[in-house]
């Protein structure tokens, strides 16, 4: 059997599914409940570093707090977890929805492997979360024009957002092809996605070994790094892995649906 | 065009279907009939490649289903029982996405696409969103999907059900014009949907092949005996106990002023004498006809059997 990867046939599947997300009340509803949260994170967080800084200069603490530790960290780290929520909305109706429907049959009987569907599916919502993120592009472009902020931590930070997405919506495809009930995809999206975020904070009641390896697994540990302006190897392969083995236990589990 | 042999699938321990073994050739029309449960639907799921069979093999425009699942789909055309459209898509869109996704290259594409909307009458929907069609377009829609392609082989799992009276007519058309053109393989438990559309049936139970034939033959060929009715005003015990001892009559059973006489294989030449019977013993004939046996009772007979055995 010949294992061909054909990537138009992937797009032909995304960009459909990208416009679905337009045509119901999905993309309206998350892309404007997100911006309205970040607006709220952006004005909060920079209040909040102005008085701080005003405070700094009074007290005489040198030239006052840098944008990257006062502003830009909690903004993007915000941002993550207000994704956290919300890439579960995005991803859970990508497989449940068709197979409730009966419409993944028209994929399975598409001369297109398992491979090129799970990608295509994954590129529509990866993308649609894209697009959210960079909308948010808008505060850093404020931040240029009135201040001094740090371009390459704001790349990183874009960067490292991403990538923390592509898990997350790896995920969410894993367990949308799990079920037909969007709400248990959904949840158990959510779930998970806790999970891998809080799960070191076992690691200071563990032993040494193992806390490593709870740190490791973290998937909030991994973006300490990118935060700071950092691009570590480290972090990019385990988040490109992460993202990896979401979609190849995808492929083993609507493989097995066959076999049944 | 399609080649079964020893094919086979089990559930468990449950056996969907057991050594299905039959020949379709290109262009013909053929249908599967059974009852709800036979086996129908997973022997087509297995021929578009979609499910792999447990035991023995399938080949579909000369491609194993197995070995080569993918380039069965392309040669494939697919409906299933529930047709598998978007309900927020538009139906030209559905369609040209369906087309891509069967690698249509995309200077055909709005050929193919114009072609499959004239093919199954749906110009004065194209534009419409699918969600808002009536279920009799909707399956059109997914009959056009199957289509949009123009694959070898059309595999149609009910495609008539649910549909109106006039819709049904309409598909049985759309179908037998494709006769020639295509290879159709299309399932349906309703007798009349078979015999008006197809050239062959096969005929499974519990997932096995009962009969295999054309329409005509098998109606024939189940008419064991010959089966005659004499319709009287007076079905009289004396004049029954005549007709059955009229050399050649193997049986007469009474239904009201209705007697069904069956003869023996050799006995066609003794029509004349029942009807002499009949006079004689004044029970007043209105009528004296061959009884056919429909393909309802052909099917009837053949499920039956196959229970009893």
């Amino acid at each position: 059997m010949k294992l061909g990867f054909n990537f138009k046939k992937s797009w032909t599947i995304a960009s459909k599914d990208y416009r679905t997300y337009f045509t119901s009340p999905i993309a309206y509803i998350v892309i404007a409940g997100f911006l309205i949260l970040m607006g709220w994170m952006f004005f909060f967080n920079l209040s909040h570093f102005n008085l701080q800084s005003l405070q700094y200069k009074q007290f005489g603490m040198g030239k006052g707090m840098s944008l990257t530790d006062g502003l830009i960290r909690p903004l993007y780290g915000n941002m993550n977890v207000i994704l956290l929520f919300l890439v579960p909305f995005v991803t859970m109706r990508l497989f449940a929805e068709e197979k409730k429907m009966q419409t993944l049959q028209l994929l399975l009987t598409a001369p297109l492997t398992l491979g090129e569907i799970i990608v295509g599916k994954f590129l529509s919502a990866f993308l649609l979360v894209a697009t959210m993120v960079l909308l948010t592009l808008v505060y850093p472009i404020v931040l240029i024009v009135f201040g001094n902020p740090d371009p390459g931590v704001i790349f990183t930070s874009y960067l490292g957002t991403l990538m923390l997405t592509g898990c997350y919506v790896s995920m969410g495809v894993l367990f949308s092809s799990m079920t037909e009930n969007q709400i248990v995809a959904g949840a158990l999206t959510f779930a998970a996605g806790l999970f891998f975020w809080l799960v070191n904070w076992a690691s200071q009641s563990a032993g040494p070994v193992f806390s490593d390896f709870l740190d490791y697994l973290s998937l909030i540990q991994h973006y300490n790094n990118f935060s700071q302006g950092i691009i570590d190897t480290t972090d990019v392969v385990f988040y490109l892995s992460f993202t990896g083995l979401g979609l190849f236990i995808t492929h083993r589990v609507l493989d097995s649906y066959r076999w049944r | 065009m399609i080649e079964v042999s020893g094919l086979s699938k089990l559930y468990g321990p449950r056996a969907a279907i057991s050594n299905l073994e039959f020949k379709i050739e290109a262009g013909e029309i053929v249908g599967f009939l059974g009852p709800n449960g036979a086996g129908k639907s997973t022997t087509m799921k297995i021929l578009t490649g979609f499910m792999p069979a447990s035991a023995g093999i399938a080949r579909v425009a000369g491609f194993d289903v197995f070995d080569e699942p993918v380039a069965v789909k392309r040669n494939v055309g697919y409906l299933p029982e529930i047709p598998p459209v978007y309900p927020e898509m538009v139906v030209e869109d559905y369609l040209s996405y369906a087309a891509r996704l069967h690698e249509v290259p995309k200077n055909k594409l709005k050929n193919a696409v114009d072609r499959a909307i004239e093919r199954t009458g749906l110009t004065q929907v194209r534009k419409r969103i699918i969600g808002n069609l009536s279920k009799g377009f909707q399956q059109r829609v997914g009959l056009a999907q199957a289509l949009v392609h123009e694959p070898k082989v059309l595999i149609l799992d009910e495609p008539t059900v649910g549909l109106d009276p006039v819709q049904i007519i309409e598909i049985r058309e759309l179908i037998k014009g494709l006769a020639g053109q295509h290879t159709v393989i299309l399932s349906s438990h309703i007798l009349p949907e078979v015999t008006a559309t197809c050239q062959r049936i096969i005929v499974i139970n519990k997932g096995q092949i009962v009969a295999q034939d054309s329409i005509e033959r098998l109606t024939t060929r189940m008419r064991q005996g010959l089966l005659f009715h004499l319709d009287v005003k007076d079905p009289n015990p004396a004049g029954v106990d005549s007709i059955r001892n009229v050399p050649g009559v193997k049986q007469v059973d009474i239904e009201g002023n209705r007697l069904l006489v069956e003869l023996l294989p050799d006995g066609a030449g003794q029509r004349d004498r029942i009807v002499e019977a009949a006079v004689l013993s004044k029970m007043g004939v209105l009528e004296f006809a061959a009884e056919k046996l429909s393909l309802e009772e052909v099917f009837l007979q053949l499920t039956t059997q196959e229970g009893n055995t």
